[in-house]
């Protein structure tokens, strides 16, 4: 066959180009958001520090009352909102991606409310605490997946069944949740809260090193995967015949995601709606001729982290961040039933 | 006869307990463009899907230049063997030059940049498509035929030497459906692919395939040049359909002419005989 002028392919690796950068750019933009975020909330807060009082802090500086705040108070829940968001968002967007479905995400299908009931299981029933909790955490998001797979399962799964089953579960884990919390009654509402909905108060500086840690490790496989993520969002049957291994790819995509979703959960609670709502913002953000999975995270760290400084400091009364997220997250899950009732919607 | 392509052997599969092809044997000649024609569940996707590897055959074997599929590194049997699945999926937002770029997947590696092997490659496969001009375009804003196209180019540009394709031609105006045919056609000719399709109208399958594989009741009724194949009685006993099979006066391939219950006037009149060149067949 004729070959392609060269003009064309010249023309062709410009626009490839052209894309990269834009994508970068918004990346970049992204983690700009987050680096002034994290400043943001470190200076501001019931008390204003200082930019130049809270980098000699981080230098390690001993600076008398602010140096308690910032240190103890502010700088874990802005490092732990971070990592927290991260995991949230890189779940649920490799849930999205390989599911081909916004509402497939980990928190609308029970996987978050599971690791949830599992790490109060762990924390009232078995009186475990730290690392436990999260390896109780990750077991139940797993044997959650598996449940919603195995019963979705009639000859093949199909998203919508999936979804559904899913829906049903989370709710059914729910109640759980709050089953075991009231058996807790020494439990305050704040800590209730944080096992419903979602919460990062009081979190610990050295609870964000495991976060770190599964972050890098789960996160990272999971990137080196992106491409047959993306080759999936054309269907099983074409991804399989260009050469993506389905079933090795779906197992490395359930189990990392799922061990994110849970390790953050381990801490934090299900924040609400912050997997199910940072893929479709990072779409929106950069189009769709790329991976989501670096944006996604982006995007979830950022929502986290103002999510939680909107709920201490913007509102009228102190809320846990996953009631922000909540709130956020309703209309557009509402808007998606609509418009999947329809048209078939896939991200 | 060319040397063989893609060879099935004793194929037996189905989904679950559910057999569906029992024995099939086919041999795909190198170069050429077979097609699978068949009543619907027949088993002709499902042969497909056996050919392909996206299913497995409970016996038997496919061999792919003497190479079972079944056995081969998925990546590998990708860089030989193309498929087209009748509704692939286009993610939304999804450019026609990034969707063509896919088709490069099973060339790159986990850290392999993309080459300049590959750029050219999708270039080539969107000129043969004559969608160079459409590469920036977004997919929800092209016509069905104008899609169909991006898919083909999609397989092109993975450069196999064998492309399957599922009902290339459904849902498609008749105009588009001579066009995707004839793309089909220029790239058997010129490239040399061997071309496997499923079609379900009979008559462009006769037209532009060089094997005719008709299928009945999850086994190959009858396979070779369709002048030998598309026969009345084949249409009867394949499609349980009373017909008469004419010269297509444009190609001269065989053409199919269902009877039905409303065509008795004609039927009497005995259409060939007002055609010189058009003897019955059969």
């Amino acid at each position: 066959m004729n070959q392609p002028p060269l003009n064309a392919i010249s023309h062709f690796r410009h626009i490839r180009r052209a894309n990269t950068q834009h994508r970068v750019r918004i990346m970049a933009v992204l983690f700009a958001c987050l680096l002034a975020g994290v400043l943001l909330t470190l200076m501001l807060g019931q008390s204003f520090t200082p930019l130049t009082t809270v980098l000699r802090i981080l230098g390690g500086a001993e600076v008398p009352g602010a140096g308690f705040t910032v240190r103890e108070l502010r700088l874990p829940r802005a490092v732990v909102s971070v990592l927290v968001g991260a995991c949230f968002g890189l779940g649920g967007i490799a849930f999205q991606t390989m599911l081909r479905n916004p509402l497939a995400s980990p928190d609308i299908i029970g996987i978050s409310t599971g690791a949830s009931t599992g790490a109060v299981f762990a924390i009232v029933v078995l009186s475990l605490s730290g690392p436990a909790v999260s390896m109780v955490a990750i077991a139940a998001g797993l044997g959650v997946a598996l449940l919603i797979y195995t019963l979705s399962w009639r000859q093949g799964v199909t998203g919508g069944r999936l979804i559904l089953i899913g829906i049903g579960l989370a709710a059914m884990l729910q109640s759980i949740t709050a089953y075991l919390l009231m058996r807790a009654p020494s439990w305050t509402l704040q800590e209730a809260l944080r096992w419903l909905t979602g919460s990062v108060n009081g979190v610990q500086l050295d609870q964000a090193l495991p976060l770190l840690i599964a972050l890098l490790l789960f996160g990272g496989l999971l990137l080196s995967r992106h491409r047959d993520l993306e080759t999936l969002r054309m269907g099983d049957d074409l991804a399989a015949g260009l050469g993506v291994r389905l079933a090795v790819t779906r197992v490395i995509v359930v189990i990392t995601a799922v061990a994110l979703v849970a390790f953050a959960t381990a801490v934090s609670g299900p924040v609400a709606f912050v997997a199910f709502l940072s893929g479709p913002i990072a779409a929106r953000l950069m189009g769709r001729n790329g991976s989501l999975l670096m944006p996604a995270a982006l995007v979830g760290a950022l929502l986290v982290l103002l999510g939680d400084y909107a709920g201490q400091f913007l509102l009228p009364a102190r809320y846990p961040v996953g009631i922000v997220t909540g709130v956020l997250g309703a209309p557009y899950l509402l808007y998606l039933i609509l418009r999947d009732n329809k048209t078939r919607g896939s991200l | 006869m060319s040397a063989c392509s893609l060879l099935a052997q004793g194929l037996v599969a189905g989904y679950g307990e559910r057999t569906i092809l029992y024995d099939v044997n086919l041999s795909v000649p190198a170069g050429q463009t077979t097609a699978i024609v068949g009543a619907n569940a027949c088993g002709k996707s499902t042969l497909l899907r056996v050919l392909s590897r996206l299913l497995t055959p409970s016996q038997g074997s496919v061999l792919l230049e003497g190479n079972a599929i079944h056995q081969l590194p998925t990546r590998h049997l990708a860089q030989q063997l193309g498929f087209l699945p009748q509704s692939p999926i286009a993610p939304e937002g999804i450019s026609v030059l990034e969707l063509v770029s896919r088709g490069r997947h099973p060339h790159q590696g986990l850290f392999k940049r993309w080459s300049s092997a590959d750029e050219v490659a999708v270039a080539d496969a969107l000129a043969a498509t004559h969608l160079s001009e459409l590469a920036e375009r977004h997919m929800d804003e092209l016509s069905g035929g104008q899609r169909q196209r991006v898919w083909i180019a999609m397989a092109l540009a993975q450069q196999t030497k064998v492309l399957l394709l599922d009902e290339p031609t459904t849902f498609l105006d008749i105009n588009h459906q001579i066009d995707v045919l004839d793309l089909l056609t220029d790239l058997n000719r010129q490239r040399g692919t061997t071309i496997v399709m499923v079609l379900h109208e009979l008559n462009l399958a006769a037209r532009y395939a060089d094997q005719l594989v008709a299928m009945a009741n999850g086994k190959v009724y009858a396979a070779g040049p369709p002048g030998e194949i598309l026969t009345e009685q084949m249409v009867r006993e394949v499609f349980g359909l009373e017909s008469r099979v004419i010269e297509d006066p444009v190609t001269g391939k065989p053409m199919m002419i269902p009877i039905g219950r409303h065509g008795g006037i004609h039927t009497a009149n005995a259409p060939c005989s007002q055609h010189k060149k058009a003897p019955c067949f059969g």
